[in-house]
């Protein structure tokens, strides 16, 4: 795992900014993919509109998911496709592993899924003696550096090519010190070549399952999920039950929409279509909930169910470019992240929505039009209803909500507070318990407030009258 | 019209000018304004640390104190916004509230919208940094976004054309956040900080020579770091450019 353990986001973004190059190159580096997605997303005038149908699909389905889900199941069945169902992550995994005992599987080609990772499926299979390659190149450079990833669209964003070239000398035996891409690249394509070779089933996740069809959608840009599932006769699909559309008439809206919003690429390279498994094979779907029918049954919350993960938020956000996808201690960083792993596990997950300014260029980034920064601000409010919140958030907010009942305690203590300000020597105002004076200067305190000011003005006027 | 100027708490305490500007603005343009002395803070700080409860109060006295003016208006998006689309998740099916949150306006907005005027008579021959403050921007829409597909605009901007020398800084990412963000810029200080000093740097390759927002808050924390750092750049709020007051040395 990586080496941040901690759960607390403010003390690993700090460690994160102790080197400001790294962070600016991190910053950098995603700032090129939101301007990227802003030229693509500004070519097309329909953009818009496009969010809005998306939106409004993803909004139909989610209140009739239980419908779908069983139109799909009818449908992928009816195809050949055994449909599993998996209440939540262990389920999900014993599932996958049961299938691949059937086949006496030992070795697994996978191509990237963020249920999986969700479910911790790697490790758990890992247990029983079965190995997992990750496909995706970025998923691999992570896998080999026992790393989670750090992104959900580029999991390698945090890692240089000088990093990278480390990993793959240590693991891979390439030359060492050589960073030329195209030499790592080919280094990579020949060992995961070996892999794809020797599998014995492929695990893809699902991008966009269709009701209407029963076939399912993966979109990758490597083409390592065709090639994952093509040379295999197993293919076992993972996919959360919120991936559903209802027709295949929609799938057109999505695809735009992903690709831009997520790197900037008018569509993925590969969008492959499944629809039942190849002569002689078996095609396996999981249909995972892990949670979320409990988010579907909440109103505050339900919106991030139309998430189809292209990590546009987290590009766009100014504070995961600073801070890095391994600070949230979790499978899915950034906005969404914030959203989605609080309501699973407040206890750990409660610096979350408060490592957010509520900027809300989150929301307004979200193809499918997700109020992601209001559900942020929302959350916090649950976060202090689970008694997650310490006195030393909560005891402040309570005295001045008293004092600010009570105008003239306010003018008064406000008196003091600049009359301290003005007049206490400086070691004493920028101590190390006043985090605002680390780097930043405080305001100068004036001697008097606008109020006062006010009335003084009030009385000289009636004065001249 | 009877208009009332709501003077966010840490404006009223620590930018007594930015107020004051305020006032001496409205009052130039015509407009006669009352400061309801029983105002204090608008419980955002509460609210956006969770703390609901402690936010409902005040936002009750709020709503009562408030009431019954044509208008408020307030020299701060954020606080604005606060009201206008936060009050919402405190106070349900109160009727001063409904209307109330129609009548509010962020000071640019009602300058534009309300009052449209399309001259002042300043002059401010410098080269402006404007920095659009998140909440204004993406939850009172005072401008359009980078990130949407629509018509630009920009009322703040269109404000400060009116001014006669004025010139514009051109920032590499016109609208990113400051860093500020209420109690994260103390809970998330190093973020914050970094947040900041970009922000800072994209002004100072832009040659901005007074850098200003509609949110003292943002500007708060930019000229905190901007004075630690001694770097060449003053810092003032809107309405104390548009009140033709003078640039701080």
């Amino acid at each position: 795992m990586s080496a941040i353990k901690s759960y607390d986001h403010p003390t690993n973004a700090n460690q994160f900014n102790q080197d400001q190059d790294r962070t600016h190159w991190h910053d950098s580096s995603l700032w090129f993919i939101r301007e990227k997605r802003d030229r693509m997303s500004k070519s097309l005038p329909e953009w818009e509109t496009l969010r809005s149908c998306a939106s409004q699909i993803k909004a139909h389905t989610v209140s009739k998911l239980a419908d779908y889900l069983e139109e799909f199941e009818k449908n992928a069945t009816a195809r050949g496709v055994q449909v599993h169902w998996a209440k939540d992550a262990e389920e999900h995994n014993q599932i996958v592993l049961e299938i691949l005992r059937k086949h006496q599987a030992k070795r697994i080609v996978k191509s990237k899924s963020m249920l999986t990772e969700e479910c911790h499926l790697n490790p758990w299979l890992e247990k029983h003696g079965i190995e997992v390659v990750d496909t995706d190149l970025g998923e691999r450079i992570v896998q080999l550096r026992q790393e989670p990833p750090s992104h959900i669209v580029m999991p390698a964003i945090h890692l240089k090519k000088e990093d990278v070239s480390n990993t793959f000398h240590e693991h891979l035996q390439t030359e060492k010190g050589n960073n030329d891409p195209n030499y790592l690249t080919e280094s990579a394509r020949q060992h995961l070549r070996q892999k794809f070779c020797q599998a014995d089933v492929g695990i893809t996740g699902v991008n966009f399952a269709i009701a209407e069809t029963g076939g399912f959608v993966v979109c990758t840009n490597e083409g390592n999920a065709d090639l994952g599932v093509s040379l295999p006769k197993v293919h076992i699909a993972c996919m959360g039950i919120e991936k559903l559309i209802p027709k295949a008439d929609h799938l057109s809206i999505f695809l735009r929409l992903l690709a831009r919003s997520a790197t900037g690429q008018p569509i993925t390279t590969y969008s492959s279509h499944f629809h039942g498994p190849v002569e002689g094979g078996e095609l396996h779907i999981v249909l995972v909930d892990n949670g979320r029918s409990k988010i579907m049954n909440s109103d505050d919350y339900r919106n991030s169910l139309k998430c189809i993960r292209c990590g546009a938020c987290m590009n766009t956000c100014p504070v995961y470019r600073r801070s890095g996808g391994h600070s949230y201690a979790a499978t899915v960083p950034g906005p969404i992240g914030s959203i989605l792993n609080p309501l699973r596990d407040a206890k750990h997950h409660k610096t979350l929505p408060f490592a957010c300014t509520l900027c809300g260029s989150c929301s307004d980034v979200c193809p499918v039009k997700i109020n992601l920064h209001e559900q942020l601000l929302t959350l916090r409010t649950e976060v202090k209803n689970q008694k997650q919140l310490p006195m030393s958030k909560t005891l402040p907010m309570r005295i001045a909500s008293y004092v600010f009942q009570r105008p003239k305690l306010y003018a008064w203590l406000g008196g003091i507070g600049k009359f301290f300000l003005r007049t206490m020597p400086r070691f004493l105002i920028y101590n190390p318990l006043n985090p605002w004076g680390r780097h930043r200067e405080m305001p100068e305190a004036p001697p008097e407030s606008f109020r006062q000011q006010y009335a003084q003005r009030a009385k000289k006027k009636s004065d001249d009258r | 019209m009877r208009v009332a100027l709501f003077v966010p708490c840490y404006i009223d305490q620590l930018y007594p000018r930015v107020a004051m500007a305020t006032l001496d603005l409205l009052e130039q343009l015509g407009v006669d304004v009352e400061f309801p002395a029983a105002q204090t803070c608008c419980g955002q700080p509460m609210l956006n640390s969770g703390c609901d409860t402690d936010a409902l109060p005040l936002a009750e006295r709020f709503v009562e104190i408030f009431s019954g003016y044509d208008a408020i208006v307030c020299p701060s998006g954020s606080c604005v916004s606060m009201v206008k689309n936060h009050y919402d998740h405190l106070l349900h099916e109160n009727a001063n509230y409904d209307t109330l949150r129609t009548q509010i306006f962020e000071l640019c907005e009602f300058l534009v919208d309300v009052l449209k005027i399309d001259s002042l008579p300043v002059k401010f021959p410098y080269k402006v940094g404007l920095h659009s403050s998140c909440h204004g921007l993406r939850e009172l829409r005072l401008a359009s976004d980078s990130e949407l597909n629509a018509p630009e605009f920009n009322k703040p901007k269109q404000l400060l054309a009116l001014l006669d020398g004025v010139e514009f800084a051109e920032l590499k990412r016109k609208d990113e956040c400051c860093g500020f963000g209420g109690t994260f810029a103390v809970s998330e200080e190093a973020v914050s900080c970094t947040m900041g000093r970009d922000r800072i740097a994209d002004h100072l390759q832009a040659g901005t020579q007074v850098l200003t927002a509609g949110d003292m808050s943002c500007l708060m924390h930019l000229a905190g770091l901007i004075k630690r750092e001694k770097q060449p750049i003053r810092v003032m709020h809107i309405a104390e450019i548009l009140a033709g007051y003078e640039v701080p040395q």
